[in-house]
């Protein structure tokens, strides 16, 4: 957070919104049913989408016959995918960033091979999705069905088909990192623990399934995209891309998105076929997911399996990490980000509160026939803090050393930045020791481990998890531009004052419910002097906002909210400088409060910007001569000094395990974080507390559950579990600020912190709670039978 | 009996948010198709047309249904509430207030039938309202943005608010 000549940050600024809990003015008309979903927009001449898609996981398409489908009453087209290859090329997920990262050509609508469950192949368009799923069943394909790659613990045994055979075998990536001593520092370390973790598939499960509705208009040669989607420009660009389209021929529209978390930034064939069939049909079309077919071709996450050991000193402290980190990413590396991001963050982030100097990770990344996985919120965060909490917690146990008191004394202390965490990566500034200090005292850790030793004495289980995290927030172009994928890491606004003193913000970040719009219009009122209700802010439409990268990856606030800091205070500079110009004052001795020029030093007000509109577009000839007013201003920004502002926090988690029938309830959960400078309280709070109820549903519930044949078995929210309120603790949330010193805001971001660190906490509490029997668990979900079989009751 | 058209209309008359209304309904359509196809009602949101999610959770003649279990057919007869009848009454504002200020929705998609849901919990005045009975009362509703607890916040306050205004009006 940066200070102006007077040492006075924006804090200060009178009337500044900034760290307040104000409700965000855009969630009134969602809470009357006005919201505007993909689903909900209105248009002449719509046809609807569905899609076929493959029963087998792997399979050779022999043909696909569509003369009974093309006669059925209400089908426009019935279309294959060697016919939709002639509009839309094919795409490659790789980027040059991840050295050695292989995929193959991917087809909106599978050809020769249906390579997953769920992957689409034929297209029918009719006037109805109940007329196009009709004349689907009469689509008639013929399958030759292929061996199967399942289990990515055999992906890459000699004896294992290759999916793709022009690329050998099935290795998609590989990582090795190797710092410092790490066999000789495990060889002579006092204490050496270890453990296999298994993360179950999951998926994203937005309430609002993926949606698009693509419309060509050939007499403009525009193609208007309406999308439930993160990243706007990048569909733009992409859209363009493969459809062969100049830049200004498409338009992407993100009004209301139903949730997202990661799952709507990527590019899905359906997606990319439905605007294929726009241009077409030269109509608009509209596909929305079912929920079958979102559990079958939403990307998954989190498949991993990791086995990893941690060196100790007797006193304590940690010594090294060792990790073998092996992922099972689906038939196709995911476009444009690629699905070798996850594995790469477990290399990058685990450990990494810690202080130790010698580390070594692999991680390799195999192909398997299931469907796709790619980046979901907090990506690859849950398993490596899963993995470094879980070895903590161990190491603990066998030096009979409390588990926090182990973790105060192994965190980079606060004093210690910036300085490099032994993967490499540079951090600003943290806060481990304030973090736990404010956690220990904010759960009453004494009291609470108390408790736990006076019920258990009454047959009572209960366990307390602790976890310590770091989160990468604020990406720069590190994250994929220089890997040459096309996605905006720079965001902009574009402000602009009207006659009555409103202010219109346009922003390339976008909203998907965090409030987005809300931070925005706080900052651009605090920014401009101008009142937080008269601020109007417009996001996700890539016709009428700045050039950026939407969401992703926590950086709408720290990104997108300097933007708009540093537009706002650009404005407010051409308003003070037309108001002298008026008033014969020195525009330095003016300012703008409240939505008027006023006397800075005293705050005598001097002229409304009602006022000062009316005059300079309705009166322009009364100004002074040569008085040009510039009543729009637009920022941009990107992170230039650091390449990501990393975050840090802790969690604790309190839990009662049932050891007849190995049921977990989640008595309570803590988190405190430090997303550096809070500018809005109420909101992050909740992001907080949505994120980990996300990585609870991981911890002990969510799992997609393939069949040997590659058939998934659990595809609808009948059968697989999300966390529902009766399950679910009260969270309490405190926070650190520790703001960044690259934007003057000093905001980072917040979104992942919770769904970092909530798996590892709850886990390592259910093992608290099973350690005096001996058991333990280390495979997620942690359902009762998971439970049941680590106390030898199954 | 797989001969029978799926698409052939049957007459249906209801009430829909205090209106008479009529329509020709094809005998396959779920409600929940009705009410946003038709009616243009797409506050009624959804999710997963299994009856799990609750996104689409509507009043029929009183009681919180799901709109994707029940046929368009089935609305003959009936009493219809949506979220945007019960705004437009001003019978939840209490409720849509609460919820604005304590931030008890993001993304907004489960809003509606969370709404509904809660809605005719607290219309039960002898009903209980603790922590507990709201987390159980909602546990047909999913939301994945909120975690839940904001969402009890601001049921908890409106039920306390409701309960002290009954008092006063019997004091």
């Amino acid at each position: 957070m940066s200070t102006d000549a007077t040492g006075l940050t924006f804090l200060d600024r009178p009337n500044s919104y900034i760290g307040r809990s104000v409700p965000r003015p855009n969630a009134r008309r969602l809470l009357e049913g006005r919201g505007v979903y993909v689903d909900d927009v209105a248009m002449a001449r719509l046809a609807h989408v569905a899609f076929l898609r493959s029963p087998h996981a792997h399979a050779r398409i022999l043909s696909v016959g569509t003369q009974a489908a093309r006669a059925m009453p209400g089908v426009i087209a019935v279309v294959t995918g060697a016919e939709l290859a002639q509009v839309c090329t094919p795409w490659i997920g790789v980027l040059g960033h991840f050295k050695g990262l292989r995929s193959a050509p991917q087809h909106a609508l599978a050809i020769d091979r249906a390579t997953w469950v769920g992957e689409p192949l034929c297209a029918v368009v009719a006037h109805s999705r109940a007329e196009a799923e009709d004349a689907l069943a009469l689509v008639e394909v013929e399958f030759e069905p292929l061996p199967a790659v399942v289990e990515m613990e055999t992906a890459l045994d000699p004896g294992t088909p290759a999916i793709h055979p022009e690329l050998g075998d099935n290795l998609a990536f590989e990582r090795v990192l190797d710092v410092g001593e790490v066999d000789a520092t495990f060889r002579d370390a006092e204490v050496v623990v270890e453990e296999t973790f298994h993360f179950g598939r999951h998926t994203g499960v937005c309430l609002e399934p993926r949606a698009i509705l693509a419309d060509w208009a050939p007499a403009d040669g525009m193609l208007t995209v309406h999308h439930s989607f993160q990243a706007p420009h990048m569909m733009q660009d992409i859209l363009c891309k493969h459809l062969s389209l100049p830049e200004g021929a498409v338009r992407v529209i993100c009004r209301d998105v139903g949730g997202s978390f990661g799952i709507k930034v990527h590019i899905y064939p359906d997606e990319m076929a439905t605007c294929a069939l726009a241009l077409m049909l030269k109509r608009p079309v509209k596909f929305v997911a079912d929920r079958l077919e979102s559990f079958q071709s939403d990307i998954h996450a989190r498949d991993h399996r990791v086995t990893a050991r941690m060196a100790f000193s007797a006193e304590g402290d940690i010594l090294a990490i060792d990790m073998d980190d092996l992922t099972g990413i689906g038939p196709y590396s995911v476009y444009p980000r690629t699905s070798a991001v996850e594995a790469n963050q477990v290399v990058n982030l685990t450990g990494g509160p810690y202080r130790h100097r010698h580390y070594r990770a692999r991680a390799r990344v195999v192909l398997q026939n299931k469907a796709p996985t790619c980046q979901y919120r907090a990506v690859g965060h849950p398993i490596a803090t899963m993995v470094a909490e879980g070895l903590v917690d161990l190491g603990a146990a066998r030096l009979g050393l409390d588990p926090l008191s182990v973790r105060e004394r192994n965190v980079i202390p606060d004093d210690a930045y910036p300085c490099a965490g032994v993967s490499g990566i540079r951090l600003e500034k943290l806060s481990h020791q304030a973090a736990l200090a404010k956690l220990k005292a904010m759960m009453g850790y004494e009291h609470l481990r108390a408790e736990q030793a006076a019920l258990r004495r009454q047959g009572i289980h209960r366990g307390i998890g602790l976890a310590a995290f770091i989160e990468i927030t604020n990406p720069s172009a590190a994250f994929y531009g220089v890997g040459g994928a096309r996605i905006s890491s720079q965001d902009g606004c574009t402000l602009r004052l009207d006659p009555q003193g409103g202010v219109v913000a346009a922003v390339s970040v976008t909203e998907q419910g965090q409030g987005t719009e809300g931070i925005i219009a706080q900052i651009v009122a605090t920014a401009t002097g101008v009142p937080m209700d008269k601020v109007r802010v417009v996001s996700g439409d890539t016709q009428t906002t700045p050039y950026g990268g939407g969401t992703w990856a926590s950086r709408g606030a720290g990104i997108g909210g300097e933007a708009a800091w540093q537009a706002g205070k650009a404005l407010r500079g051409n308003v003070v400088s037309v108001a002298g110009a008026i008033l014969q004052a020195d525009p330095g001795s003016l300012d703008v409060r409240d939505g008027a020029v006023v006397d800075a030093a005293t705050g005598a007000e001097r002229m409304t910007l009602a006022e000062l509109g009316r005059i300079v577009y309705f009166r322009p000839d009364t100004l002074p001569p040569g008085v040009q007013p510039e009543f729009v201003a637009t920022r941009h920004y990107v992170p230039k000094d650091y390449p990501f502002a990393f975050t840090n926090g802790v969690q604790a988690s309190y839990v009662e395990v049932d050891m007849q029938t190995g049921f977990v309830r989640l008595l309570k959960h803590w988190c405190v974080e430090d997303c550096g400078t809070v500018l809005n309280p109420l909101l992050v709070d909740e992001q907080i507390r949505g994120g980990i109820v996300q990585g609870i549903g991981g911890a002990l519930f969510e799992h997609c559950l393939y069949d040997a044949d590659g058939q998934l078995q659990n595809g609808s929210m009948a059968d697989y579990l999300v966390p529902m309120a009766c399950e679910m603790p009260d969270i309490a949330v405190a926070h650190v600020v520790s703001a960044t010193a690259s934007s003057e805001i000093g905001a980072k971001g917040a979104g992942e912190a919770g769904t970092a660190g909530a798996p590892a906490a709850v886990v390592n509490a259910i093992n608290d709670a099973l350690r005096p029997f001996g058991a333990r668990v280390a495979r997620q979900p942690v359902t009762p039978e998971v439970v049941l079989e680590a106390l030898g009751l199954i | 009996m797989a001969s029978e058209n799926p698409d052939r209309e049957h007459a249906v008359a209801f009430t829909l948010n205090g209106e008479a209304v009529r329509a020709r309904v094809p005998a396959r359509m779920h409600l929940g198709d009705l009410l946003r196809g038709t009616f243009g009602l797409t506050g009624v949101h959804l999710g997963c047309e299994h009856g799990v999610c609750g996104a689409c959770t509507i009043l029929v003649d009183g009681r919180a249904v799901r709109a994707c279990l029940m046929l368009g057919v089935q609305a003959d007869g009936a009493v219809i509430e949506t979220v945007e009848g019960l705004t437009e009454s001003g019978l939840i504002r209490d409720l849509q207030d609460a919820f604005h200020a304590r931030n008890a929705l993001q993304c907004g998609y489960c809003t509606p039938g969370m709404l509904v849901t809660a809605a005719e919990l607290l219309a039960d005045e002898a009903a209980a309202s603790s922590r507990e009975e709201i987390r159980a009362a909602i546990s047909g509703n999913y939301c994945r943005c909120t975690g839940y607890h904001a969402i009890v916040d601001a049921i908890a306050t409106t039920a306390e608010a409701r309960r002290d205004a009954r008092r006063e009006a019997v004091e």
